[in-house]
């Protein structure tokens, strides 16, 4: 017990002396919660849109202004010529073209029937998708009221056979892709800390030899190991506290669920991170080793783990793989804990896997360390 | 028998490269000093690993106060100092940080044991605050020496510890050397230094992997076997060319600013002869008493033309 605190005390010295890890701490929190989320909306906004007006009807104006003061678009209006505006798209001073061909009112009000273009650059597919189906709905908006206007009477025609639909959006009502991404980046920030201050620790003691000197003596393999952890989960916890406190300071995150069964969740995955970053550092002997392999694995399950785009949508065998990821595991018990109320009971099969990955990776870790060669 | 401390008995290990120790057998008695003196790569580093528990032998045995070193490796671990080649104590804590932190592991305290490292330790208490990585080559040495000490042990060991250390220093801890052995602990000390083989009780003499000879530096240089002259004179470098042509030649070195050389038959005025042919005309020629470097030379030599 008593060489366990000194351990522990040594370690605390250390990190706490340490002239880049000790800002790192602090600064990492905070920097992350305040840029990346705000850098990580999911939300579609300013689009570029040009709508070619060669048609100068009181209908092409109408169609227009309702596009001018849109929260997803910058409207531009101009009177030139196709070619034009495919340059404009080409030099990506435009994602959206609306052509609006000149006769369109003519052909509108005389055959009943008019043709309009949509062009989207679609190399970001998600802003072109999207945005050419709020310009469409918009049209389709605007030819209903027309229709309305034109014959001065309600359409029956349509009415006794249309389906109407509302909708409501639960446990994030107004869709704020900040509710979702607070408890998301708080995932990779916890991870980050804990992977790699935990990867390199022990990898510095063998590039400064420090460890050959540890190793002669009867230091117990369970309290060195214990005093390579610890430090670094109260780090982590910290850390996770001080995010979600920005969190819920600049950003209203609601924090519905239960905060004890959070920490919960986090002790658990901090398990897993741990003792990955402890095994990586007993098989490495530099911390540049260490530092590759930990950015690899972060990256490959932080990409899958549904950090942007649901894991739904991904096919088969990375839902597959994801079975075994420990981000998506954590990031969706965030989510649920934060978002939705969820209880223990909700994130239990995932306090499982967590817990069960953890306690293999800690005891390969324990077992690949050797103090003799 | 009931001496004896360190005791190695017939240890082979060899690595992936090839390179390692063969059939090393030595034995260190409580209270002697001895050098395993050698150059680089000899194998000086791989029989202390073994002896400390941190390498484990491919045969042969390893043995320290009785207890195996690789089955009863926990109690080897609580009797022995190690300081290796390397300054291994943590450069971010102060000196008494680190002190106290090898105090603990070992189970102990700082003022139950500090009769032993006071000799050591009181050179470097007024500093005590400050970290160890910004104490100076000589200071690092003896804070490296106190915690290997604190937790009293009963064998040393020390891999290189003079190596990269000013001459002054280098004296001095020689000296404290002495101090501790006088406590009854063994002590096993490697060095590349051939000079400082004379301050050991008995020393080893390793090339390539193997012990070439073993004994009391003066049991050492009395087996050297031919008669020794040391060569005086302007142009040293010409002298060792026309020498190295001499057929009654043994061996010749250069050895500071002079050579030492031996030679197969014949005496000094035989050589002196053969260099005023040569055109040599202030050469001076005389016996000396060989040190262990000639004799560690002679026995490099004589096991080159062996094989």
């Amino acid at each position: 017990m008593r060489m366990l605190l000194i351990i522990l005390q040594k370690e605390f010295k250390q990190i706490f002396r340490n002239k880049v890890m000790l800002p790192i701490i602090f600064v990492m929190p905070i920097v992350q919660m305040t840029i990346l989320v705000y850098a990580a909306t999911m939300e579609i906004k300013n689009i570029d849109l040009l709508i070619v007006d060669q048609d100068l009807s009181a209908t092409s104006r109408g169609i227009s202004s309702h596009f001018q003061g849109s929260p997803f678009f910058n409207t531009e209006i101009s009177q030139m010529s196709a070619k034009d505006a495919y340059g404009k798209l080409e030099s990506d001073e435009a994602d959206l073209i609306l052509f609006i061909p000149a006769n369109m009112e003519h052909d509108l009000y005389r055959n009943g029937n008019a043709v309009m273009q949509i062009t989207a650059n679609a190399i970001n597919g998600m802003v072109a998708g999207i945005g050419t189906s709020i310009v469409s709905q918009t049209i389709m908006q605007y030819n209903r009221n027309l229709v309305l206007n034109y014959l001065k009477v309600p359409d029956t025609r349509g009415i006794q056979h249309q389906i109407s639909t509302t909708y409501r959006y639960w446990y994030n009502p107004y869709l704020d892709s900040k509710s979702f991404m607070v408890p998301g980046i708080l995932t990779i920030l916890v991870t980050a800390i804990g992977l790699f201050l935990s990867g390199f620790n022990l990898v510095r003691e063998k590039e400064l030899g420090t460890i050959e000197q540890i190793n002669v003596t009867p230091i117990k393999k369970y309290a060195f190991l214990a005093g390579k952890l610890i430090p670094f989960m109260v780090i982590a916890l910290f850390d996770l506290t001080l995010g979600l406190l920005f969190g819920k300071l600049l950003f209203d995150v609601p924090i519905v669920g239960n905060i004890l069964v959070m920490y919960t969740m986090a002790i658990a995955y901090l398990l897993v991170v741990l003792s990955l970053g402890l095994l990586l550092s007993t098989i490495s002997s530099t911390q540049q080793q260490v530092l590759f392999t930990a950015f690899f694995f972060m990256i490959v399950f932080m990409l899958m783990s549904g950090l942007f785009t649901p894991t739904e949508s991904m096919p088969n065998w990375a839902q597959d793989v994801n079975k075994i990821n420990p981000i998506a595991h954590f990031m969706r018990a965030m989510r649920m804990i934060l978002l939705k109320g969820s209880t223990m009971n909700d994130v239990l099969s995932e306090f499982f896997i967590l817990m069960g990955t953890g306690i293999v990776l800690m005891s390969t870790a324990i077992w690949r360390y050797k103090k003799a060669s | 028998m009931e001496s004896i401390s360190i005791h190695i008995d017939d240890v082979s290990k060899t690595y992936a490269n090839g390179e390692g120790i063969s059939n090393i057998s030595l034995s260190v008695k409580r209270g002697e000093l001895v050098g395993l003196i050698g150059p680089d790569g000899a194998g000086k580093t791989t029989i202390l690993r073994i002896i400390t528990t941190l390498l484990l032998a491919d045969k042969g045995m390893a043995m320290v106060e009785g207890f195996d070193c690789h089955k009863q490796y926990k109690n080897v671990r609580r009797i022995i100092g190690y300081m290796p080649g390397r300054f291994s104590l943590y450069q971010d804590l102060t000196v008494e940080e680190n002190l106290k932190f090898f105090a603990t592991i070992f189970g102990t305290t700082i003022e139950e044991n500090y009769e032993l490292i006071r000799p050591i330790y009181s050179q470097i208490e007024p500093f005590k605050n400050r970290r160890a990585g910004a104490l100076s080559g000589g200071m690092k040495q003896k804070l490296a020496l106190s915690c290997s000490l604190i937790h009293k042990p009963s064998v040393l060991i020390l891999d290189e510890p003079t190596t990269g250390v000013d001459a002054v220093s280098r004296r001095e801890f020689w000296e404290m050397l002495k101090g501790i052995k006088e406590k009854d602990i063994a002590i096993l000390v490697s060095t590349p230094y051939m000079d400082e083989a004379s301050l050991c009780d008995r020393v080893a003499l390793m090339q390539d992997g193997k012990i070439m000879q073993i004994g009391t530096p003066a049991h050492i240089t009395s087996q050297f076997a031919h008669t020794l002259y040391s060569v005086k004179s302007e142009n040293m470098y010409a002298i060792l060319k026309s020498l190295r042509t001499y057929p009654l030649v043994h061996s010749v070195f250069p050895f500071g600013q002079k050579l030492h050389l031996t030679l197969k038959t014949g005496d000094a005025a035989d050589a002196k002869h053969f260099l005023q042919t040569q055109g040599f005309e202030e050469v001076t020629i005389e016996q000396i008493v060989p040190n262990i470097e000639d004799c560690f030379m002679e026995l490099m030599s004589s096991k080159k033309t062996e094989v």
